[in-house]
């Protein structure tokens, strides 16, 4: 288990810059969550990590030293990957064996290994089986007791739910989560999934076109967003944004942007909002609209407690005073980062 | 009942259409069947009807092959071309088209091209180069050179094959083996070869077919009879003057296809896969 620190990296495919001066200092332990949209190079950047790809330019330490020039399989780290890679002409067992079998481990503790992570994932009863005979989730145990069993310094995961159905990702994002915890292992987790990102990391870094573009916790990412991309790209639906009166902009989370009589205390901005559609959505309802006297590129949402307002106060086309509590008010300058902290 | 009726008229010109087509695909193996065991008599008198025995069959054609020509030898002979150029197509092809399935940039697809281009460049042009290499190094009038020659055109069109295959075949399994803890060839030896036995056996069986039927480069190459594989053995030393050995002509075909025939239907379904693998997503 080793701390992971990269340092303005640099990935061009073709002169394309595909991670264009990534700095990410990732301490021993920590769960750490690449976010972005696709394409916008958390894959390269993690398979520059593991040495599956070499960087243009910049550091990048493991465990305190420099691994530039080290192959894969020196560095240590596992990784989990998309579609799990598991090895179809071996048995659960030497797939979970295999990464040991490779450092030539002697076999008494090679079996003692895959005996300890199979039953620490539940799959020790099918380790006679091979990868075709197995479920979705099944495949994603291995795949995760394949990479914990010979203890590596980091463990990379390149969307490893996106294979699963909505009920197993549940599931499989808690026994990660969990499994991680209980190990301390120092993770890097790539995804697009907001809510996985949110629900999952200790910290997030939020990544667009190759650039980091916010790195702090799950609050710090959904409250405090540095600039607009990070503001729409968390959150669903996102955060609403309209052009400010000094060229700037204004933000402001649905669930904060409600009634006017449901604001109790505090300042608080009045907008006028015109009702276009509603869903209500059993726990909550999301209302579109636009606002008047605002600009905006995206529809405006409110997310409101069902308990509060129902279908007979919110009509479509009629207008109503919404407000937001100015604490929860988010300003942007005209570049669209951060103006002021509130 | 017009539903029957069309089902009946479906299903009738179907196995029609199977059987015109299996007659046109085995009808000369049937042929070359019945004329070498055919006696002499029944062959050469055009009063008979030549689509079936009107005398008793004999083993008279296939004794004398084995008995007054060289036709063991040049059964032997085929088969040692046949594994030293299916060995030497195997130990190239597969590398080479591991290589080209994942270089990542576009000059390996334009490799791969020009690779299957030297395929298409017809024998009769090339025997004009090769006849020099192959008078360089000694070679004339043996075998050998046939053990030479014929990976030239074997190795462009089993590497493109295997091509095909290895890309078919997630990158991801050899990734995984990466970070286990493999290097790039241990990767490719436990993964990508494992995985792709139903490719290499298609090659198997191409590479062996091909030099069993080869023809041109046996005949400029060699001229020893007890150089020639059983192609050029069979036809040079069968057909004398004008004087063509029927009997003895089939029988040595058909000696020699057996064995491919039989090899062919027991690697089928592998080989249907092999050919078809890249096509469609498993």
């Amino acid at each position: 288990m080793s701390a992971v620190i990269a340092r303005d990296i640099v990935k061009k495919f073709a002169e394309v810059p595909a991670v264009n001066g990534i700095s990410l200092s990732i301490p021993d332990g920590e769960f750490m969550v690449l976010l972005g949209p696709s394409g916008c190079g958390k894959t390269t950047f993690l398979r520059i990590i593991c040495g599956l790809e070499q960087q243009t330019s910049g550091d990048l330490m493991i465990g305190g030293a420099i691994v530039n020039e080290l192959p894969p399989r020196a560095r240590g780290v596992a990784m989990m990957f998309q579609s799990y890679g598991l090895y179809p002409h071996y048995t659960v067992r030497n797939n979970i064996a295999f990464p040991l079998k490779t450092q030539r481990v002697p076999r008494e503790k090679i079996n003692k290994q895959v005996e300890w992570a199979s039953q620490l994932l539940g799959i020790d009863h099918l380790l006679d089986r091979r990868p075709r005979q197995l479920s979705g989730g099944e495949r994603q145990r291995v795949a995760l007791a394949r990479a914990l069993v010979r203890e590596p310094t980091a463990l990379l995961l390149d969307e490893p739910l996106s294979n699963l159905d909505a009920k197993l990702r549940t599931m499989a994002r808690q026994e990660i989560k969990n499994f991680q915890q209980r190990v301390g292992l120092t993770t890097i987790y790539v995804t697009h999934d907001q809510v996985e990102a949110m629900g999952m990391g200790d910290r997030i870094a939020v990544i667009d076109h190759g650039n980091i573009r916010q790195v702090g916790t799950p609050t710090e990412i959904y409250n405090d967003p540095a600039d607009l991309f990070v503001a729409t790209f968390v959150g669903s639906p996102p955060m609403n944004i309209v052009t400010h009166s000094g060229g700037g902009y204004l933000g402001f989370r649905p669930e904060n942007f409600l009634p006017k009589n449901m604001i109790e205390d505090g300042a608080a901005t009045e907008f006028k909002f015109r009702v276009d559609r509603s869903e209500y959505l059993g726990a909550e309802r999301i209302v579109y609209g636009v606002l008047d006297g605002f600009e905006s590129k995206q529809i405006i949402t409110a997310k409101l407690p069902p308990a509060h307002v129902d279908e007979k106060n919110i009509r479509p086309g009629e207008w109503h005073t919404f407000a937001v509590k100015n604490s929860e008010l988010r300003q942007f300058d005209k570049n669209g980062n951060r103006a002021t902290s509130h | 009942m017009p539903r029957t009726l069309r089902k009946i008229l479906g299903e009738t010109s179907f196995f029609v259409g199977v059987a015109f087509f299996t007659i046109l695909a085995a009808f000369p193996f049937y042929w070359m069947l019945i004329t070498a065991f055919k006696q002499n008599s029944d062959l050469y008198n055009v009063t008979n009807n030549p689509f079936f025995f009107n005398e008793w069959p004999t083993l008279e054609h296939i004794k004398y092959l084995f008995r007054e020509t060289l036709f063991a030898r040049w059964l032997w002979n085929s088969l040692v071309i046949g594994v030293c150029v299916t060995a030497i197509t195997i130990v190239t092809a597969v590398p080479a088209g591991y290589a080209l399935a994942r270089m990542k940039s576009k000059k390996g697809e334009a490799l791969g091209i020009a690779v299957f281009l030297t395929y298409l460049v017809p024998p009769t042009l090339l025997f004009l180069p090769l006849s020099r290499i192959v008078a360089v190094l000694g070679l004339q009038n043996s075998m050998w050179s046939l053990v030479l020659v014929y990976p030239t055109f074997t190795i462009p069109f089993c590497a493109w094959l295997l091509m095909g295959f290895f890309k078919a075949l997630p990158a991801e399994i050899e990734e995984a083996a990466i970070v286990d803890g493999c290097s790039l060839f241990g990767a490719f030896i436990k993964m990508a070869i494992p995985l792709s036995v139903p490719a290499i056996l298609t090659v198997v069986i191409f590479t062996f077919t091909l030099t069993l039927q080869e023809f041109v480069y046996a005949l400029t190459f060699v001229s020893s009879s007890d150089q020639k594989p059983i192609t050029l053995g069979v036809t040079t030393d069968l057909v004398r003057g004008d004087v063509f050995f029927w009997g003895e002509l089939m029988a040595g075909a058909l000696i020699a296809a057996v064995p491919v025939a039989i090899a062919y239907n027991l690697f089928l379904d592998r080989f249907i896969t092999g050919i078809t693998g890249g096509a469609v997503k498993g």
